[in-house]
């Protein structure tokens, strides 16, 4: 009987996998983030726990060979510039594998964050294991944190602004405006939006 | 009554690919033979939105994706083997603007890409993504594939044969 459910299971998840990624699961608005530990740049752990007096965090999915992120460079060392001391810090993830996009391996990960003078941790979802919770499809993909006394509160999700190819052309800045929210304890304005990005490689 | 009467011109004027009921593009680039136009989404919508029996395949790309690149040739292959069976290929280039000339036209001309290729150039994509498909996350490569208020989308990759029997659900 037991063994009738689990190659129930097995069918189920196969056929679900079967079809095109439509709802990727993992963190909704409101949800508890669980923690993690993931490999910095500079080959040391780091986990949001580390960080004991922030407010909360940006916590960013991005990589070396997306354009879309790349464009989003500059823009990502000013989030952390102004709001890391304010208490809500980036921390970039790359979730790719290097087995399949060689351009994304810890080493160059590692070249680039130096190149770039990343002021923040750029960690290495080794594995693929953390993305798929947070339900991160692509890059860049934005989960600003809130950090309560319970819990790591999923307060927005989604893209940076509404520009990726023009920084002096945008009008929404949706994670700063964000941020600016939470710091002055009031409501998310925007709290989902979507960008273009670079299909995550598992 | 009238757009039947424009659908009735389109298919009489054959296989011209661009006809006058076309949106006016935002730009057109043009380089070694190869012509490129670009809209924003609503300009777009036009290529989203036809109703004849031609069964379209719009598939949201770009050159520096490697996956996407990756399945164009499955792309391809179907815009020729179908092109009697009122099958038509729309390649959605997601460039960024500044690349264009450098990066897409040179691309287009290298892979000899047969089927039409437009430039979407709008980069507020929160506020187009859902109206291509609300299901849609923003990766790419993602594909739609319709044939008048029949439609389907796809935020997946495509082998040759997976897409000939989706397509072939259309037709």
């Amino acid at each position: 009987m037991k063994s009738i459910k689990v190659l129930g299971i097995v069918l189920l998840v196969g056929v679900m996998s079967a079809f095109t990624v439509k709802d990727s699961g993992g963190y909704k608005l409101g949800d508890s983030a669980e923690d993690f530990s993931l490999k910095n740049v500079n080959g040391k752990m780091v986990s949001m726990k580390d960080y004991k007096n922030a407010k909360g965090f940006i916590v960013i999915f991005t990589c070396n060979h997306c354009p879309y992120a790349v464009a989003y460079e500059d823009r990502i060392i000013a989030l952390d510039k102004k709001y890391s001391k304010l208490g809500y810090p980036v921390i970039a993830i790359n979730p790719n594998n290097p087995e399949k996009q060689k351009e994304d391996s810890y080493d160059l990960m590692k070249a680039r964050a130096k190149e770039k003078g990343f002021t923040f941790p750029y960690l290495f979802d080794e594995g693929q294991k953390i993305y798929p919770k947070f339900g991160a499809t692509k890059t860049p993909h934005v989960y600003v944190i809130q950090k309560t006394a319970k819990s790591n509160v999923i307060q927005y999700i989604g893209a940076i602004d509404d520009n990726y190819e023009d920084e002096k052309a945008v009008k929404q800045t949706y994670v700063q405006d964000a941020v600016d929210a939470l710091l002055k304890g009031n409501d998310v304005p925007v709290r989902q939006t979507k960008a273009i990005g670079c299909s995550i490689k598992a | 009554m009238f757009s039947g009467l424009l659908i009735g011109f389109i298919l009489i004027s054959g296989a011209s690919v661009f006809n006058e009921n076309e949106p006016k593009p935002l730009k057109v680039y043009q380089k070694d033979g190869v012509v490129v136009n670009s809209y924003d989404y609503n300009r777009l919508e036009y290529f989203l939105k036809k109703d004849n029996d031609t069964t379209y395949v719009i598939n949201f790309w770009a050159t520096w994706c490697v996956p996407c690149v990756e399945e164009l040739p499955s792309f391809e292959k179907l815009n020729a083997e179908y092109k009697d069976k009122k099958v038509k290929v729309i390649l959605v280039s997601l460039d960024m603007s500044k690349q264009i000339e450098s990066r897409l036209l040179p691309f287009i001309q290298k892979k000899k890409l047969q089927s039409r290729v437009v430039l979407l150039n709008d980069p507020d994509a929160n506020a187009w993504i859902e109206k291509v498909d609300k299901s849609w996350s923003g990766a790419i490569p993602a594909t739609i594939i319709y044939k008048k208020q029949n439609r389907k989308f796809y935020e997946k990759n495509f082998t040759y044969e997976e897409l000939e029997k989706e397509v072939n659900q259309f037709n």
